[in-house]
């Protein structure tokens, strides 16, 4: 069974359609790359699995549970959207870091939240928190990041903001973990670091949902690229077929300014 | 020389007094506009139309208006047109309509200080903190409190510097505060008549309390510094 199953998803702002029946399947360990122009849609999908947004229409399940389901209004209720949202993490393009917190504390903050709901938590408050603060200290370490744990974000630059956000959204192991083009807003020789950190978590089968313009990396790291266009898929396969051999005119064109740009 | 000396300590015991009347009606003002204006904020920012006009007509009428004018209408409009007074009689009574026109004003001001604190933070932050399964009310406590009260500060510290010297204008309605208290001497009280140094002393008074204020201020600006 696929982990993600989105199905007819149809989002729009006022009247005019940002997504016009999206429909794609991942399975666990998969990595999908989203390309395509500005204005596609791309940032909306990644919302809607996200429930920032709410599609006007659709099915998004995973693991088989139906999370949202425009024609079953026990998915709609407002207050079970913070549960379902855990399935998901998202890393924002510009990193929205919380600004007041060190990056160990940036990490470990959502779980701490989460772990004061849990009915033993009194009980094993030191304990908890060491597991919490452990587990941060690790996913830092393995972002390289094990000398700057306790810098605040102004202190670092772009990329290891970036590799702090990553390291925050996988704090609470979501199933799915989505990028909104984690490198656009960083210095080209900053990229690097954040592609190399994103490529060991395809290594090791996480899943990815990744938005991106760096082409060469979503050839390398993905099991199947989407392209999008105008609220549409367009064309979606393994990354040979549609880099190499794209059947569709438009995936063709975009390509083209790609290479040649 | 002598008769400065003989002078000096009746006059200090008068400032004192109306210096405290300053700081009663100062921090009374406090007490009452930084709730109030909080509370005048989420009105202006009310998705619910006619509330948020309203609320921002009420700023554009305080904050349009001067605070002199705002007093004479508050304390006499109910007793001279309505033939209704409400604030009651003597010191007390002047006391309490001013506080009144004192809080609804910087109520007002204030509230556009909390305005732009509130709509300053990115709402990246909200969404950052949604995404990772925070409820509304922890991002507001844990993540948004913080960015809008460093973003408050500064201008914050403005109104309030602003506000000890608006206190006189509590003059116009015969508060008795520290400015009247020294003019008393000018026309005169307590045997000292034509004496107008009580009244430039009062600037003292006022450099002073505005002097700690600015430290304060200053060092609280100071330790929310820490990040950016
Ligand atoms: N909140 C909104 N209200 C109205 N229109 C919106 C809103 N969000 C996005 N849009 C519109 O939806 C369309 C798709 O936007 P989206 O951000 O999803 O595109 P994108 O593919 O992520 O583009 P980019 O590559 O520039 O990030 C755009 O035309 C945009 O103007
Ligand atoms: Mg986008």
């Amino acid at each position: 069974m696929p982990i993600l199953q989105v199905e007819h998803i149809c989002k729009s702002f006022d009247r005019t359609e940002v997504l016009k029946d999206i429909n794609f399947s991942l399975e666990k360990g998969q990595v999908v790359s989203i390309i395509g122009s500005s204005g596609s849609g791309k940032t909306t999908l990644l919302r809607c699995l996200n429930f920032l947004e709410r599609p006007d229409k659709g099915v998004i399940r995973v693991n088989g549970e139906t999370l949202f389901d425009d024609r079953d209004p026990a998915t709609l209720s407002e207050s079970a959207i913070r549960k379902k949202r855990l399935h998901f993490g998202l890393v924002f393009q510009s990193f929205h870091l919380f600004p007041q917190y060190t990056a160990q504390k940036n990490v470990m903050l959502a779980r701490e939240l989460l772990a004061k709901e849990q009915p033993d938590y009194k009980a094993r408050k030191k304990e908890i928190q060491e597991e919490i603060r452990t587990q941060a200290q690790e996913l830092l370490r393995q972002m390289g990041l094990a000398d700057r744990m306790n810098n605040y974000p102004h202190q670092l630059s772009g990329g290891q903001c970036q590799r702090v956000a990553i390291a925050r959204a996988l704090a609470l192991q979501p199933d799915i973990l989505c990028f909104d083009e984690p490198t656009s807003a960083l210095d080209p020789e900053l990229t690097g670091e954040v592609i190399k950190v994103m490529k060991e978590l395809a290594e090791q089968k996480k899943t990815m949902v990744i938005v991106t313009h760096e082409m060469a990396f979503a050839r390398d790291v993905s099991d199947q690229v989407i392209f999008m266009d105008d609220g549409c898929v367009v064309e979606r396969g393994t990354p040979a077929e549609v880099f190499e051999y794209p059947k569709e005119e438009r995936t063709r064109q975009f390509l083209m300014r790609y290479t040649n740009g | 020389m002598e008769l400065f000396m003989e002078q000096f300590p009746i006059v200090i015991r008068s400032l004192n007094v109306g210096f405290l009347q300053t700081l009663k009606l100062f921090f009374v003002t406090l007490i009452g506009a930084f709730p109030l204006g909080l509370i005048i904020a989420f009105g202006s920012m009310s998705r619910f139309r006619p509330l948020s006009y309203f609320t921002r007509v009420i700023v554009w009428i305080f904050r349009g208006t001067p605070l002199m004018i705002q007093l004479l209408i508050i304390y006499y409009f109910p007793g001279l047109v309505l033939h209704h007074p409400i604030w009651g009689g003597g010191e007390s009574g002047r006391f309490f309509a001013a506080s009144v026109s004192f809080i609804l004003n910087y109520a007002c001001y204030f509230s556009e200080i909390y305005r732009g604190g509130i709509q300053g933070v990115p709402v990246g932050q909200e969404e950052a903190g949604l995404v990772l399964g925070m409820t509304k009310s922890q991002i507001f406590f844990k993540v948004t409190l913080l960015q809008m009260i460093k973003r408050i500060v500064p201008p914050m510290s403005n109104e309030i510097i602003t506000l000890v010297k608006d206190t006189s204008l509590a003059r116009i309605i015969a508060l008795q505060e520290i400015i009247w208290a020294g003019q008393a001497f000018m026309k005169g009280s307590q045997g000292i008549s034509g004496a107008i140094w009580p009244l430039f002393f009062t600037a003292i008074y006022y450099l002073v309390c505005n002097g700690i204020l600015t430290l304060l201020l200053g060092a609280l600006e100071k330790k929310l510094n820490y990040f950016r």
